[in-house]
């Protein structure tokens, strides 16, 4: 899909409204016809430092962000800092142009707001010489005065857009009607004509010796563009979840305030409270109670609530909890992407872990697994973690609208109506017999405080049927079985009744095999697809079920192949490792491919990867990509 | 038709229904002031009309928090700290039952401090009994956030070194609404201010003293007890925030100078929680666990939402 795609980056400061443009700009490529990606980088600061979203845009399927890109669009930074001479974060205003030049493919295209760089800062660059040998199409324009002409300053960014689709010969309509229905009149009649000039300007000014132009496409329905936040507050909605509880921290804030923003129209509750414990403790509660309710986090508020998860698991509660995650440890690095906090989710709180967590890996899958979390918590009584990263949580791309079109799942799993509290084991004081030891794979069904009949005690203790606190050896030992067999009974429920939530590409017959999880599975499905065209016999899975295992897949995955490489974003090889727990062996037989420098990968690394690792050589694919041999090599 | 049958049903009530029928009896140490609250209760629940499973008690760890395993209630027993937000919640999700909290000086003021200020500025319809002991007496005697200056245990050996934190101011300036003490050697008035603290419509703390005869020997065992309201000694009026201020003072510091005083502190109309989250919209009026019982209720599509994204 390289052959013809477009790849645009708008880059800035953080706060020069980069992102809504970007917003608008995928939304037009989308309705022309296009399959769209972005992926945004953004630095952790309050404002200003350098941004930037990309777009990828082809005729069709875009599953990742590309290899480098082939058109920027450098705003500038009206927040940069004025740095004394050998600051240590450089100098800022240039950046949105330097930094972003070691990635523009050859015979790409630069499009600069010269209006707010100094021609020096340009000159410092080796601008020109580095177009020449790029075969670089750089366009200096005065984006600011031509915004300021009919607008203010900050429509520079409308002027960018209007040279863009000049440059690129594409149709204004899709952007003249995307403008319409997301700016107040007020604003939108100085952005249309600066959008008009910029574009009017662009080709009256300029001869085109660049090949780049719109690609093109159509697609066979109307399709929606989402975040993986988006999908994963639309898959709680439509699991009757209409109950949250939060505290803000990036990137979990996405889905919290998504949530919020809808829930007490539908009749729902949003709590914001005083930290995270509160928070997962809130979800406990008003489970207990008879409400769909969730709660989550990133890895330092998820740490927070350890304890209120591990009661949920003891007292049986349902509750699903997501764990954004960011690059750690600690504050680590806050809007960047990282797959660090996997062995933390599936271990923390003490005790053996009695958790069901999912790792989709792309918007559908968010949606899809999110459902399948409250169903699951909700039927078999469990805490159910969806674990996903900025990664997933910010990009963008387009799902058929169709793909929503079902019925909502508001039903509480295995609670038990007044009527049927009535037929149930009681004991000889009245009280409800809650955890009962034999039942049909280990899930006893619950009474809400209120019902008639059905009280008890629900306790983080180990406790007998009734509730009551107990260090009984037999009852111990019953009790713990009985909550561990939930576990073996959800395995076997996602074996038999779903479709599976591992993801697989390639050539089936291949002998050397990747294994990936969560949100790198679109740069492994591209770099497999793209071993594949080259004649290298190639597959890859992408897992999700992370608990409980996918042994039997996994197993035959694994089995079928001489050599896997385990793709992840985090320093020591955690799925890996998680991989050789659940199975038990083949140390000898994975390698990891590791990358943990706050960007994902980039399909080329992963194809980088596989070329160390069957041609052999000791070369690290790239200077930030790192290779975990084999036990024993 | 409700799923909760247990709530607002109308009959009479036996005043044993809310002692278990069986096992376990309570294993306080003998003479612990824990039993004085659990009879208050026992006795006060009947008397505002209550029946067993429409009462959600929920308590957090320490000698206070088997209080559920003794009282015959819904109950949820938590873990250390985290009583409030879990009751809250419950509360938030089916406003219909009578949530109750419990848990100890260590529980509610030190550990779980931050969800005692933030519970009582929002001001939760519910009541929140707090058993202060001034020790932390599960664990076998340590300074607790009520222990007094000077306080020596085998964590402070020579003498604790921080003053006492001061739980009735602690609750006026956060926002409880209803605020009280009482002692479990005052059984009557204990009853009848955990009668108001039910009936009250936001957030009722009361700050129960409950002598621990095991690990608190030196400390006094709250008798002889003053009652503020009933005393001539003292005059100030709880609807006035800054009198109460005034009283609540004297009292923590006449509790470490040897006077126990007791009663009611502050009252205060503010709406509640709930009652202000449904006039913004942000609740809604028929308790939400209801919902998931009724047949005809409409469940709003995610489908229906995705205009913004097309």
């Amino acid at each position: 899909m390289s052959d013809h795609e477009l790849i645009w980056r708008i880059a800035g400061g953080s706060g020069d409204g980069i992102d809504s443009t970007s917003q608008n700009f995928a939304k037009a490529l989308m309705r022309s016809g296009l399959d769209v990606f972005t992926h945004r980088h953004y630095p952790s600061r309050i404002r200003g430092g350098h941004t930037y979203v990309e777009i990828r845009a082809a005729g069709h399927d875009v599953q990742s962000r590309g290899d480098g890109y082939n058109f920027l669009l450098s705003l500038g930074d009206s927040f940069a800092r004025n740095p004394q001479e050998e600051a240590y974060y450089g100098n800022e205003e240039i950046k949105p142009l330097a930094e972003n030049l070691d990635d523009l493919r050859e015979g790409g295209i630069i499009v600069y707001d010269s209006g707010l760089v100094s021609e020096e800062d340009v000159e410092a660059l080796n601008l020109e010489e580095r177009a020449e040998e790029n075969n670089w199409h750089v366009f200096p324009i005065d984006l600011r005065s031509l915004a300021k002409e009919h607008g203010r300053e900050v429509m520079r960014n409308t002027a960018g857009v209007g040279v863009t689709a000049a440059l690129l010969e594409m149709d204004l309509e899709h952007i003249e009607d995307l403008m319409e229905d997301a700016m107040p009149e007020k604003i939108l009649e100085p952005n249309l004509t600066i959008l008009h000039d910029a574009y009017d300007m662009v080709q009256e000014e300029y001869e085109f010796e660049h090949d780049l132009r719109i690609p093109k496409g159509e697609h066979d329905e109307e399709q929606a563009l989402l975040s993986g936040s988006n999908a994963i507050a639309y898959g709680s909605i439509d699991a009757g979840c209409r109950f949250i509880a939060g505290y803000p921290m990036t990137p979990w804030t996405d889905v919290f305030t998504i949530m919020s923003q809808h829930l007490p129209d539908m009749g729902g509750i949003s709590e914001q409270v005083e930290d995270e414990i509160a928070a997962a403790a809130l979800a406990v509660g008003a489970s207990h109670a008879g409400v769909k309710a969730m709660s989550g986090s990133s890895g330092g508020g998820f740490a927070l609530m350890s304890e209120p998860l591990g009661l949920a698991e003891m007292t049986e509660t349902p509750i699903v909890l997501l764990e954004s995650m960011r690059a750690g440890p600690s504050t680590g690095m806050p809007t960047k992407p990282e797959q660090g906090d996997l062995e933390f989710t599936l271990y923390t709180s003490q005790g053996d872990s009695a958790r069901v967590v999912f790792a989709p890996g792309t918007v559908a899958e968010a949606y899809e697994q999110t459902r399948l979390a409250f169903h699951i918590a909700y039927e078999y009584q469990i805490p159910t973690i969806i674990i996903y990263d900025q990664k997933l949580s910010g990009e963008n791309s387009n799902v058929p609208v169709s793909f929503f079109d079902r019925e909502p799942e508001p039903t509480l799993g295995s609670i038990a109506t007044e009527d049927e509290i009535a037929e149930m084991p009681h004991d000889a004081s009245g009280k409800f017999h809650r955890f009962q030891h034999d039942v049909e794979d280990g899930v006893s069904p619950r009474s809400l405080p209120g019902q008639k009949g059905g009280r008890y005690l629900a306790t983080g203790n180990e406790h007998t049927p009734e509730g009551h606190i107990s260090e009984d050896a037999d009852n111990r030992v019953a009790q713990m079985d009985r909550r561990m067999a939930k576990l073996e009974a959800i395995r076997e429920e996602l074996e038999t009744e779903h479709e599976s939530n591992q993801t697989y590409f390639g050539d089936e017959t291949a002998d050397f095999g990747i294994i990936t999880w969560g949100s790198s599975q679109g740069a492994v499905q591209e770099a497999v697809a793209r071993l594949n065209d080259q004649g290298h016999a190639v597959k890859a899975v992408g897992v999700s079920d992370m608990m409980p295992f996918p042994e039997n897949e996994i197993t035959e995955f694994i089995e079928s192949v001489d050599q896997a490489m385990v793709v992840e974003m985090n320093a020591t090889a955690q799925f890996r490792g998680l991989i050789q727990k659940e199975l038990g062996r083949y140390g000898d037989k994975l390698t990891s491919l590791l990358k943990y420098n706050g960007n994902p990968f980039e399909p080329a690394e992963i194809v980088e990867g596989y070329e160390v690792n069957v041609d052999g050589g000791d070369a690290e694919p790239t200077a930030q990509v790192r290779i975990e041999p084999a036990a024993g090599d | 038709m409700s799923a909760f049958n247990a709530i607002g049903e109308d009959r009479d009530i036996d005043r044993n229904e809310f002692t278990p029928g069986l096992e376990p009896q309570p294993t306080w140490c003998p003479g612990c002031g824990d039993f004085g609250v659990l009879k208050a209760l026992k006795q006060a629940l009947p008397e505002v009309g209550l029946t067993p499973e429409e009462v959600l008690t929920v308590t957090g760890i320490g000698c206070s928090g088997k209080l559920n395993s003794y009282l015959d209630t819904y109950g949820f027993h938590t873990i250390h700290g985290r009583s409030l937000p879990v009751a809250r919640a419950a509360k938030l999700a089916n406003d219909g039952l009578e949530v109750i909290a419990a848990g100890g000086d260590g529980d509610g003021y030190g550990i779980g401090g931050n969800h005692f200020m933030h519970t009582a500025r929002e001001n939760h319809d519910m009541t929140y009994i707090v058993f202060n002991n001034e020790v932390f007496g599960l664990t076998k005697g340590q300074t607790s956030p009520t222990s007094p200056k000077g306080h020596t245990s085998k964590t402070t050996p020579h003498g604790n070194a921080k003053s006492p934190i001061r739980p009735l101011s602690l609750a006026l300036t956060s926002g409880a609404t209803y605020v009280a003490r009482t002692a479990a050697v005052n059984p009557n008035q204990a009853k009848e201010i955990i009668k108001e603290a039910i009936e009250h419509d936001g957030f009722a703390h009361i700050d129960f003293l409950t002598q621990c005869p095991t690990w608190n020997k030196d400390a006094r065992q709250y008798v002889p007890y003053v009652d503020v309201q009933e005393s001539d000694d003292y005059d100030f009026d709880v609807t006035d925030r800054q009198e109460a201020q005034e009283m609540m003072f004297e009292t923590e510091n006449e509790l470490y100078e040897g006077t126990v005083l007791t009663g009611r502190y502050f009252v205060d109309e503010r709406p509640s929680y709930q009652d202000q989250k449904k006039e913004l919209g942000e609740m809604p009026e028929e308790p939400l666990a209801e919902r998931y019982f009724d047949d005809d209720a409409e469940w709003e599509r995610s489908y229906d939402l995705l205009d913004r994204h097309k």
